[in-house]
């Protein structure tokens, strides 16, 4: 828009730059207040003199954070896996075949996008109970690619119906079936879609409070938020000691952030152009 | 609810520009015989149906009864859970909120995110570092931060201090504990974490404008304003369409900050239809009003959304 750097630009680049300070203000509140002794009475934003780290240490173990970030990853890791199994697949036939079993089997699944899950809420906790499925992660695994399938399915679909069948008949012509030329040929050319519905469910699965507050909350398998949330609800108000715990649950999810944070961001950014 | 989970009911809202002519490809493939096996759906609507279309059928169906969700025997009930839903104060209250934060947080998310876009699409050094730090809230757990924006909101807490260095002591008072102002508490906490969000997709369109489009407004003389309001505006209605939609269903199925800041309280201040639903089931065991509360919320989600798209496809056109 602008060729040159003017004094506009510079007006301007020094107004972001204080309204981005501003949006970090809350996280380095959050860094500062888990460093201080548990009686401090300061500001958030005070520093003090020495920083312990004593508030780790206890909220480590009395959160039982360990088990919990080990729920997380496991829960997000296989979810994210069976979400890209299921939904590259079923796209395939619904982006190649014309006849019209696909394009309604199509327009079931994206149908999903409009029903929140609040509607289906009651029954299926009813259901998973009777299966004695509370308690166990794969409920949780399982609602998890249920509820994902009509986004997936429909970014799947849309690039699908855009790549060119080139490909498909080459390895149609050197005698490759249908299972391996989908295996080997058409899944790899889905790349950028994977790498969206990846970063999209990761974050997703990973920060989800209310699913996993349903079926896991009260036993020893919760993740990272529902186990945060317990921990803040016995602690009511020792804020450096709660904070410590909140460092830790989001360490992991801001490490990736700002190592991949180029993908990250245009994988929230492509989720939308498709 | 995590954003990215509403986020996922926007695209909806796409215009089908990707789907290919089907006549075309479809005599090539016929002749070449590319063959997508049927049966390759078949574990994608497996778990779609038993996750999501049995239980919300069953969920829509059980609103009209009295099924309690551990007697097997149920009976109809007529519309008697929607009678109690309507003349129940909390569940009044809880639409009523959900409404109003939805919308507060769609209008402010939605200027902010485009005012950060537009600083950041612009010649800054530190244009990319801007925009890191602006999304960098996107991703953080939405409990974990409420948690630390009931920290920074209470009576001792920063907000109120810097209120009180500035000499505006005056406003300094218990944002989350005074009813009045504890639901626009928790709008400013989704409006701090997911403006990011609105930023990237306007970002997106702002860089698909094509630049020989501004040269030619700036030939014909517009200035900067008018050729923001009659030129780029109207190249980003696609990414107003996907914006709104986001925020509006994430603002409708909100629940995860209210849960951390204020539990929806004080008194019923801040519950919202989400909560009003995770309480009357779970806390007093009335699954026949929360199912019937599920059901309206189902409907408020689908008017909203269809009244947004056909006024936003309106514009287009």
């Amino acid at each position: 828009m602008h060729a040159r750097y003017t004094w506009r630009t510079l007006s301007r680049e020094a107004t972001l730059i204080l309204l981005a300070l501003l949006f970090l203000v809350p996280l380095v509140g959050l860094l500062n207040v888990s460093l201080k002794p548990q009686d401090s009475q300061t500001s958030a934003l005070a520093l003090e003199f020495p920083p312990t780290l004593g508030n780790y240490a206890q909220a480590w173990t009395q959160a039982n954070l360990d088990a919990a970030l080990a729920n997380s990853f496991a829960i997000t890791a296989v979810s994210v896996v069976l979400i890209i199994a299921f939904s590259a697949m079923a796209a395939y036939p619904l982006a190649r075949v014309t006849r019209g079993w696909s394009r309604y089997a199509f327009y079931f699944v994206i149908g999903g996008l409009l029903i929140p899950g609040q509607l289906a809420l009651l029954p299926l906790y009813a259901t998973m109970r009777d299966l004695g499925l509370l308690g166990s992660l794969w409920s949780v695994i399982l609602i998890n690619v249920g509820q994902q399938m009509p986004f997936s399915v429909f970014l799947y679909t849309m690039f699908l119906r855009e790549l060119p069948l080139d490909y498909e008949e080459a390895a149609l012509l050197d005698g490759c079936g249908p299972v391996r030329s989908f295996v080997t040929v058409v899944f790899p050319l889905l790349r950028p879609v994977t790498g969206t519905v990846v970063i999209l469910n990761a974050v997703g699965i990973w920060n989800e409070f209310f699913t996993p507050l349903l079926y896991l909350g009260g036993s020893d398998n919760t993740t990272s938020p529902v186990a945060i949330y317990g921990f803040v609800s016995q602690y009511v108000s020792q804020w450096p000691l709660i904070f410590a715990g909140l460092v830790i649950s989001v360490i992991p999810i801001l490490v990736v952030y700002f190592a991949l944070q180029k993908h990250i961001i245009k994988g929230f950014a492509g989720g939308l152009k498709g | 609810m995590a954003l990215p989970h509403a986020t996922t009911t926007a695209p909806g809202a796409r215009e089908p520009t990707a789907q290919a002519p089907p006549g075309v490809s479809g005599k090539t493939r016929r002749k070449v015989g590319v063959h997508a096996p049927w049966w390759f759906v078949v574990p994608a609507i497996a778990v779609y149906l038993f996750i999501v279309v049995v239980p919300s059928a069953n969920g829509a169906l059980f609103s009209f009864t009295d099924w309690n969700g551990l007697r097997p025997v149920w009976s109809f009930v007529g519309l008697d859970n929607y009678a109690a839903v309507f003349s129940d104060r909390t569940a009044r209250a809880a639409l009523g909120n959900t409404l109003l934060l939805a919308a507060a947080a769609t209008v402010a998310q939605n200027v902010v995110g485009l005012l950060l876009a537009l600083g950041v699409n612009s010649m800054a050094r530190s244009r990319y570092a801007l925009r890191v730090i602006f999304f960098a809230p996107v991703v953080l757990t939405p409990l974990v931060a409420g948690y630390v924006w009931s920290f920074l909101l209470s009576p001792n807490g920063a907000v109120n201090d810097a209120l009180r260095a500035v000499g505006l002591g005056a406003l300094a008072h218990d944002w989350l504990g005074d009813p009045d102002t504890a639901l626009y508490a928790i709008v400013a906490e989704i409006v701090w974490q997911f403006s990011g969000y609105s930023m990237v997709i306007y970002l997106a369109g702002l860089q698909a404008i094509p630049a020989e489009v501004l040269e030619a407004a700036t030939i014909d003389g517009a200035g900067a304003w008018s050729k923001f309001r009659r030129v780029v505006l109207p190249l980003l209605n696609g990414a107003v369409v996907i914006n709104v939609m986001l925020c509006l269903i994430g603002g409708l199925k909100q629940f995860d900050q209210v849960m951390a800041m204020t539990g929806g309280g004080p008194g019923t201040a801040t519950e919202t239809i989400s909560t009003a639903i995770y309480k009357s089931a779970f806390s007093l065991g009335d699954f026949p009003f929360s199912i019937a509360l599920a059901v309206v919320m189902t409907v408020v989600i689908a008017i909203l959304a269809t009244v947004q798209f056909r006024l936003t496809q309106r514009r287009t056109s």
